[in-house]
């Protein structure tokens, strides 16, 4: 049965695991994988074969197999690292990959013509990524980046497997203390929602910002 | 002296080193020849119509040696440098990209499609690659952009997106952008085929202009057969990749020799 009593003790201890980790996770994991995922999706293009390969094969590896696995690995490989630094890590290098293939995308929306005249003004490659490709290409890849975002804080609670206290491990805890899981969880849900949703809006805000 | 090895140079005929000179040039794409060893020159100052029915290799001929095409075979120079491969020892080699790079910066190249920069104002466009290629100061770029942007009869527009603008205005802009790298040679490829009718004539004005008031070397692919005729010095009419008829224009526009150059004249006029 559903008791408010819980309901409304649940909401501070399950607010501050969402704070403290989830969210924390969250924002770092995703400017690591943002900032990962464009160093891969230019190398791709832009290093020798011979190089590209063996990067196409990890990212591969690494976005077909599952993420609790790394996370496992990773942690029980360094035990010097927290927990926390774990979580960060595998979760960045994990949907780097993701977005690595939006970004990759993005860049061959832009059309032939544009790399084109930056070789015709015989702009050297760096400026012709950092101020004609990426401007353009970054427009076009960030409403996906954000449902990455969103895809990753949703995974957070994979967190438990090495016993990182979030939000939904803490809502589990506080449901078997008071033998009712009903409202710790809804609690949880709401908060899942309630972060995902202006995420979201915010997302094609900024978009919209950058369109010219 | 030794005469028997190919000097690693190109031959010279009377008049020097010419701006642009295709020695043998081979561009195949996959199993087709396009350009089966092409050979002409173009000298300083010199403005070349290339005319000739579709897919006759115009386009690659301009590609080529804006080296948006790798070349199968043979060699460009450009002034005498060689352009994307030299012959070292009497070997063909391929130049490393910072050497392209040196010889490429004395060419220009306006495109059908204009293909400016969308994320970047007019005023952003022109001057990119002079501060960024040439090293120039931001205020000189600037001032040179506005200059040139003045000339094309875009001054009012040096804020604004290319989205905002025309078809003809976009073209005049790329105009500007070309000329702020001071080119010494300069490829128009098509440059109005992609305006509507109305917007032709300004494009064409700012292209005379360019024409009457610099020596820059100009190679240009049009269906304008009346601008080919007032800027250029000669025509030269292409099929399948080779040239059957060349001259000056009113000889080649009026009074061809060849059948084909009859044919195609007929069509396009
Ligand atoms: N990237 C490419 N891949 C394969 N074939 C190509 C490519 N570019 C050009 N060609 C072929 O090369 C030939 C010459 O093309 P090119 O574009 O130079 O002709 P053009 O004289 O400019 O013709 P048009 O008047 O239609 O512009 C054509 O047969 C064309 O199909
Ligand atoms: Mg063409």
């Amino acid at each position: 049965m559903w008791d408010n009593q819980l309901f409304l003790e649940s909401i501070p201890i399950l607010l501050e695991a969402f704070l403290k980790i989830t969210l924390v996770v969250t924002v770092l994991s995703s400017i690591l994988a943002a900032l990962l995922g464009l160093v891969w999706a230019i190398g791709l293009r832009e290093l020798p074969g011979w190089a590209a390969a063996p990067l196409r094969f990890v990212l591969d590896f690494i976005r077909m197999t599952p993420l609790p696995v790394h996370l496992l690995v990773i942690y029980y490989a360094f035990n010097n690292l927290s927990a926390m630094t774990v979580g960060v890590l595998v979760f960045g290098v994990h949907y780097s990959t993701y977005m690595a293939e939006s970004y990759r995308a993005g860049i061959e929306s832009i059309r032939k013509g544009q790399w084109e005249a930056a070789t015709a003004l015989s702009l050297p490659a760096s400026r012709t990524w950092r101020a004609v490709i990426l401007p353009q290409a970054i427009r076009n890849t960030l409403p996906s980046l954000g449902n990455w975002a969103i895809a990753m804080f949703k995974d957070t609670p994979f967190l438990i497997f090495i016993s990182v206290p979030e939000m939904v491990t803490k809502a589990r805890e506080f449901g078997g203390q008071n033998f009712s899981y009903v409202e710790s969880m809804t609690v949880a849900g709401v908060l899942f929602l309630v972060a995902s949703y202006p995420t979201a809006v915010l997302m094609r805000k900024l978009e919209k910002k950058l369109a010219y | 002296m030794p005469t028997d090895q190919t000097p690693d140079t190109p031959a010279q005929g009377n008049g020097g080193v010419p701006r642009v000179q295709f020695e043998d040039v081979v561009k195949r794409f996959g199993s087709t020849t396009v350009l089966d060893n092409l050979n002409f020159t173009v000298g300083h100052g010199e403005r070349v119509t290339l005319i000739g029915p579709s897919g006759s290799g115009k386009t690659t001929i301009l590609r080529l040696l804006m080296t948006l095409e790798h070349l199968t075979d043979g060699y460009i120079w450009v002034d005498g440098d060689p352009l994307t491969h030299a012959r070292q020892d009497g070997k063909r080699v391929e130049l490393r990209s910072k050497q392209i790079a040196q010889v490429r910066k004395r060419i220009g190249m306006v495109f059908q499609q204009f293909n400016l920069f969308p994320n970047m104002t007019v005023v952003d466009n022109v001057i990119e690659a002079p501060i960024h290629v040439l090293g120039q100061s931001k205020e000189q770029a600037r001032e040179n952009a506005l200059s040139l942007l003045d000339k094309v009869g875009l001054s009012h527009r040096v804020d604004a997106h290319p989205s905002q603008l025309s078809g003809g205005q976009q073209q005049r802009v790329a105009i500007a952008r070309a000329m702020a790298m001071d080119p010494e040679i300069l490829l128009l490829d098509e440059v109005t085929s992609a305006l509507d009718p109305e917007l032709v004539g300004d494009v064409l004005a700012v292209l005379k202009d360019v024409a009457a008031s610099t020596d820059i070397t100009m190679l240009i692919v049009t269906h304008e057969m009346q601008f080919a005729r007032d800027v250029s010095d000669r025509v030269m009419m292409f099929d399948s990749g080779h040239i059957i008829e060349e001259g000056h224009p009113d000889k080649i526009f009026s009074d061809p020799d060849h059948e084909r150059t009859q044919k195609f004249l007929q069509a396009v006029i």
